[in-house]
């Protein structure tokens, strides 16, 4: 639907539907007087827009939690370095996590700047094949706060999915905050006109964490965003020294692998706790390069390759469909 | 204005914030408050994280349902005693799978019904549980909590420097709102393997303390990676009455000192 304004709830029918403004979905929505009013709202032609812009991109995935800290931005800046591997693919990361970005430092591209042209604006390019958008390098400072209410955060994700040049794409990785929140639901009815593949969720294997999880799935049920697969991160810890395995983050109710069982969705695999992640993270380097035959790294190629599967066994540019309730 | 309407005083509000996801803030936000209810304090726990509310769970209040009288909302007592009440929006949905996806506007109106409409009584210390990030409900908390004493906010990190950035940021923001930063606690400090007990700094170590310098916030401590507060959050159990003569609940202990001297 393009009919659904950018400042509207997840449930809303359209404005030019008939139960427009009339649901109780409405409620609390500014534009509830306008529509019930019978005056309807001109459709968002950012849709048709970002639908044009990513004509050229292939593949779109969403990297999701619910649960904050999981390694969210860290899977998608390795996803994103294991599939550039293939230098005939180009791919790029769009991060939207707007007041916490960490994909520019987990990138080792902090403190660089993006540009605009008559065609856009300019990814950071890692690689020839890999670049980069983030609010992170349009702020001036590593102190600078991003303190800004929904609206404003959705007309930088309207910008982000339709003004920067990405170019030709085989992927194009969106890495999310936590939440189910104004970033998620812009995301999800913005791309409605040029489609997405699939959601990669990750969590912990605790139940704490697969609490909020769970309700990230339900999110991507209700707005019809297929789940590609869960990723467990952190699922386990080799200690240096004795190298006993210890659970640091319990799975108490079956961890990752129970949870997608039960809700019915695929289980990609699990990547242990490995603390050189962390420090190349921090340090912006490519664990994959540091530590070619970790335990880790084996698990990460073995999903890397569940996601391309995926990708390649599917149509290109996906609809979003909404289920009904 | 907000929490005194609903009858009673709040001498002390406390915020646990962190910019960061994930670094421990519901763990830490329970702990405090478990631990203030411990010493005979009069203590709310207030969930303002509307889309991942942990604290219900934390504290073993998951299956509790939430009941109104003519003041307004009555909270979820986790003690006998009534020592410590606790809101949460857990506690409204039907189902723990139920997701939040409220935009901006209808989370902002839960939360000043939360501050205004719950019958808390009169307590010791408020302690407000948030999400990660510097938006809608951060900013609706900051405006609905002026008029209340607002001892200040407890910044949460773990020791990595990708942490840390977002931290420094949620620094910016209470400046900017004028919450007086109480101290940095630098959480998930280091692993004590279980077999061998060697210790590895899983998420680097230092940081906390490097950020407390660098922004002239006061350092109150680090909480290591301990599995037995892990489970006593998984089981939703009370870690510092179960391990209270532990390294950790001394760590906890620590962190509460400029809490209970304010």
């Amino acid at each position: 639907m393009a009919d659904v304004p950018n400042n509207a709830p997840i449930e809303c029918p359209g404005t030019q539907s008939d139960q427009a403004g009339k649901v109780s979905a409405c409620n609390g929505c500014a534009n509830q007087k306008l529509c019930s009013s019978g005056v309807k709202l001109p459709p968002d032609p950012a849709i048709e827009e970002i639908k044009r812009r990513l004509e050229s991109v292939k593949h779109k995935l969403l990297i999701l939690s619910g649960k904050g800290g999981v390694g969210k931005s860290s899977f998608t800046a390795h996803l994103a370095r294991g599939l550039a591997t293939n230098e005939d693919e180009d791919i790029a990361i769009l991060d939207v996590d707007l007041c916490g970005p960490s994909i520019p430092r987990i990138m080792g591209v902090e403190g660089h700047q993006v540009f605009q042209s008559m065609s856009g604006w300019s990814p950071v390019f890692i690689e020839d094949n890999l670049s980069i958008m983030s609010i992170g390098f349009l702020l001036s400072s590593p102190a600078d706060a991003v303190i800004w209410r929904g609206p404003k955060k959705n007309g930088l994700i309207k910008q982000f999915l339709r003004d920067v040049d990405w170019g030709e794409l085989d992927y194009l990785l969106v890495d999310t905050p936590p939440g189910t929140s104004d970033e998620h639901i812009s995301i999800a009815q913005y791309l409605k006109g040029a489609g997405i593949d699939g959601a990669i969720i990750i969590t912990t294997p605790q139940e704490v964490a697969l609490l909020d999880v769970r309700k990230e799935i339900n999110f991507c049920k209700k707005v019809g965003i297929p789940v590609l697969g869960v990723v467990e991160n952190m699922s386990g810890f080799i200690c240096p020294k004795c190298k006993m395995e210890s659970q640091i983050f319990p799975p108490t109710t079956g961890g990752g692998q129970q949870m997608a069982k039960d809700m019915e969705v695929p289980f990609i695999g699990k990547i242990p706790l490995d603390p050189r992640i962390g420090q190349c993270c921090d340090e912006g380097r490519s664990y994959f390069s540091e530590v070619p035959d970790s335990p880790a790294t084996k698990a990460y190629q073995s999903i890397i390759e569940e996601i391309r599967k995926f990708c390649s066994d599917k149509p290109t540019n996906h609809v979003v469909d909404e289920k009904d309730e | 204005m907000a929490a005194e309407k609903a009858g009673g005083g709040i001498k002390s509000v406390v915020l646990v914030l962190s910019g960061k996801g994930g670094v421990g803030k519901s763990t830490v936000a329970s702990q405090i408050a478990l631990e203030l209810a411990n010493t005979g304090k009069k203590v709310g726990i207030l969930d303002v994280d509307l889309c991942g509310p942990s604290i219900p769970r934390i504290l073993g209040l998951q299956d509790h349902d939430v009941h109104q009288c003519s003041g307004g909302w009555i909270p979820v007592y986790a003690d006998k005693n009534e020592n410590l009440a606790v809101m949460s929006i857990g506690f409204l949905l039907k189902s723990n799978r139920d997701a939040v996806v409220w935009r901006g506007p209808k989370k902002n109106a839960m939360i000043k019904q939360f501050l205004s409409d719950v019958v808390w009584g009169d307590l010791d210390y408020l302690i407000i549980d948030t999400p990660p990030g510097t938006s809608d409900e951060h900013i609706t908390v900051a405006e609905n909590i002026r008029n209340l004493n607002v001892t200040g906010a407890v910044m949460v990190t773990t020791p990595q420097a990708v942490a840390l950035g977002d931290v420094r940021r949620e620094i910016t923001f209470c400046k900017k709102v004028g919450i007086p930063v109480i101290g940095i606690v630098e959480n998930m400090s280091g692993y004590a393997c279980p077999h061998c007990s060697e210790c590895t700094n899983i998420f680097s170590k230092g940081g906390g303390e490097t950020l407390a310098n660098l922004t002239q916030v006061p350092f109150l401590g680090c909480l290591p990676l301990d599995p037995k507060l892990t489970m006593s959050i998984e089981d939703g159990k009370s870690f510092t009455e179960l391990y209270s003569e532990s390294a950790t609940a001394s760590a906890i202990k620590d962190i509460i000192r400029p809490l209970m001297a304010s």
